[in-house]
C-alpha cells in the first residue's frame, strides 16, 4: 500500500484534488477548429479538381459558416485565458515547440483567407447581388485569378488545423491519456467527418448529398480504427498508460465514450447513412445531428480524461 | 551554472515552515502555495515505513511547461532557473497541463505563478527563503556544475531520487534518501 497525503494542505484551485484547468472552453474551441477545417479542407479540394460547379454547397456555400465558427471558437479561448489583456502577446511570438502558439497563427491565416474564398465565391452565390463599389469587383477578378492557390493554401492550412486540435493535446506528456501521437489523425478525420455529414445535410442535388456521404462512411470507419488504435498504443506502452486506458475501460469514462461517442456518435449515424444510400426513409437530420454530437463529446471527454490521468509517484 | 536543491527527507519532520517561509517571501496569494509537504506512507500494518517530503517546481532541465508556452513567458534565466513573466503570460494554461508535477497555479490576477527557487534572492548570493528556515537544515541549495559546492559533495556521497525521472522532465531537485 502507498498513501500519500499532503499534509501541507495544498489546494492550489484548479490543480487540487484533480486538475481542472480547461473547462468547457478548450473543448468547444477544438470542436468548432476541427469542422472549419473539415468544410475549407472539401471546398479547397474539390475546387482544384474543378467540380465546383458540381458541388457547390461544398465549395460555395458551407464555407459561409467558418469564419463564425472560427469567430466563436476564438471567442471561447479568449474566455478560458485568465490574463485576457494580454492575449497579443501570442501574434509577439512564434514558437515551434509550442503547439498553442503555431495554432494561434494558423488561424490567423486561416480566417482571412476563408473570409477571401467566400468573397470570391460571392458573385456565383448571388448573382443578383450589387456589391455598389467597383474596386470589389476588381478584387474578386484577382481573387478569381489566383483561386487555385488559394485552394492549395486552404488544404495546407485546414490540414494544419485538423490536426493541431488533436496534437495541442498530445504535446502533453504529463498527461498519459494525451501523450499519443494518434489524437491528431483522430481529430482531424473526426472534424472532416462532421464536415462532411454537415454538407451532405445541407446539399440540394442528390449527386452531392450522395457523394459526401459515402464520403462520411469512410471517414466512419477510419475513425472508428484510429480509435482502435488509440487503445492498443496506451494498453502497448507503460503502467501510466495502460491506467489511462483503463479508465474508458471499466472506468468512470466507459459509459460516456463508448456509449456517446462510439455507439450514438459514429456506428448509429453511420448505419443510418448506409440506409439512406441503399434510399431507405430515414430523416436527413438525425445522423448529422448524431455525429456532430459524437464530435463534441469526443473532444469534452478526451480534454476531461487528460486531466483526469497522470503520472504516479 | 546549474541551481538544484537537495532536500533530505531523513531530516524532513514535516514543519511546514518552508511553506510559511515562502508565503511569507513571495507574497503567495492566501489559499495558495508554491511549495508543500507530502507525507508518504508505505506498508502494511505493522510494517510501515514513512517518507516526509517538501516539494516544489524541479526547475526541470528538459522543462515541457517552458516547451509548450505560447508566448515564451515561461523562459529559464542564469542557472537554469525557470520563470514566468507576469506581462508576457496569457493564461493559457498549457503549462499547468504540460507540467506532471502539477507545481503551477494560476494566480488571482490571472498569470500563472510558480516557486522560483527565490531568484530575487538568489541573484544577491542568499539562499532561498525555505532553505534559510529550515529548522533541521533538511535544504540545501547549490550549483551541481560546481564540484566543489556543498549540494555537489553531498549527492556525490548521498543517496537519492528525483520525482518521476521516467516523465523526462530532468528534474533538479534531488531527495536524500
Ligand atoms: S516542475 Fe513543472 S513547472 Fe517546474 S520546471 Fe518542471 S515542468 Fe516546469
Ligand atoms: S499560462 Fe502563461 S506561462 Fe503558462 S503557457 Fe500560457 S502563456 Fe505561458
Amino acid at each position: 500500500m502507498i498513501e500519500e497525503i499532503i499534509t501541507s494542505g495544498r489546494m492550489n484551485p484548479g490543480i487540487d484534488p484533480v486538475l481542472h484547468a480547461w473547462g468547457w472552453e478548450i473543448p468547444l474551441y477544438l470542436f468548432l477548429g476541427g469542422i472549419s477545417a473539415g468544410l475549407l479542407f472539401f471546398a479547397a479540394l474539390l475546387s482544384i479538381q474543378g467540380k465546383a460547379k458540381k458541388y457547390p454547397v461544398s465549395v460555395m456555400w458551407m464555407p459561409l459558416a467558418v469564419p463564425v465558427l472560427i469567430g466563436i471558437g476564438l471567442l471561447a479561448l479568449l474566455f478560458d485565458l485568465s490574463h485576457k489583456l494580454y492575449f497579443w502577446q501570442l501574434y509577439t511570438n512564434i514558437r515551434w515547440e509550442s503547439p498553442m502558439s503555431w495554432g494561434a497563427w494558423t488561424l490567423l491565416f486561416i480566417t482571412p483567407l476563408s473570409i477571401a474564398w467566400i468573397l470570391r465565391w460571392l458573385p456565383d452565390m448571388f448573382p443578383k447581388l450589387d456589391l455598389k463599389y467597383q474596386l470589389i469587383y476588381d478584387l474578386i477578378d484577382v481573387l478569381k485569378k489566383y483561386e487555385k492557390s488559394m485552394a492549395y493554401g486552404l488544404i495546407a492550412l485546414a490540414t494544419t488545423l485538423g490536426m493541431y486540435t488533436g496534437i495541442l493535446l498530445s504535446a502533453f506528456n504529463a498527461r498519459p491519456f494525451w501523450n499519443t501521437s494518434i489524437l491528431g489523425p483522430l481529430f482531424l478525420i473526426s472534424g472532416l467527418s462532421a464536415a462532411a455529414a454537415l454538407t451532405a445535410y445541407f446539399a440540394k442535388s442528390h449527386e452531392e448529398k450522395k457523394h459526401f456521404i459515402k464520403i462520411d462512411l469512410f471517414l466512419i470507419v477510419t475513425e472508428f480504427f484510429l480509435i482502435v488504435h488509440l487503445f492498443m498504443g496506451l494498453l502497448a506502452s507503460t503502467a501510466v498508460h495502460i491506467e489511462a486506458a483503463h479508465m474508458f475501460l471499466g472506468g468512470s469514462y466507459t459509459v460516456p465514450f463508448w456509449v456517446l461517442v462510439v455507439a450514438m456518435g459514429l456506428i448509429l449515424p453511420g448505419g443510418l447513412e448506409l440506409m439512406e444510400l441503399r434510399k431507405k426513409f430515414i430523416p436527413a437530420i438525425v445522423p448529422v445531428v448524431l455525429i456532430v454530437m459524437g464530435n463534441l463529446m469526443l473532444r469534452f471527454i478526451v480534454v476531461s480524461a487528460g486531466q483526469a490521468s497522470r503520472w504516479l509517484y | 551554472m546549474r541551481y538544484a536543491m537537495a532536500i533530505d527527507t531523513i531530516r524532513c519532520v514535516g514543519c511546514n515552515d518552508c511553506v510559511v517561509a515562502c508565503q511569507t517571501e513571495n507574497n503567495v496569494p492566501i489559499g495558495y502555495c508554491r511549495d508543500w509537504i507530502v507525507e508518504v506512507t508505505t506498508g502494511t500494518y505493522p510494517q510501515l515505513a514513512m517518507e516526509i517530503r517538501s516539494e516544489r517546481c524541479n526547475h526541470c532541465e528538459d522543462a515541457p511547461c517552458v516547451r509548450t508556452c505560447p508566448t515564451e513567458a515561461s523562459h529559464k534565466v542564469e542557472g537554469g532557473i525557470v520563470l514566468v513573466d507576469e506581462d508576457e503570460c496569457i493564461g493559457c494554461k498549457a503549462c499547468i497541463t504540460s507540467c506532471p508535477y502539477d507545481a503551477r497555479y494560476v494566480h488571482p490576477e490571472g498569470y500563472v505563478d510558480k516557486c522560483t527557487f527565490c531568484f530575487h534572492r538568489v541573484e544577491l548570493g542568499q539562499k532561498p527563503s525555505c532553505v534559510s528556515v529550515c529548522p533541521t537544515h533538511a535544504m540545501i541549495f547549490g550549483d551541481i556544475d560546481d564540484p566543489n559546492s556543498e549540494i555537489s559533495k553531498t549527492i556525490a556521497r548521498r543517496k537519492w531520487k528525483t520525482l518521476i525521472p521516467e516523465a523526462g522532465t530532468k528534474p533538479k531537485v534531488y531527495y536524500l534518501t
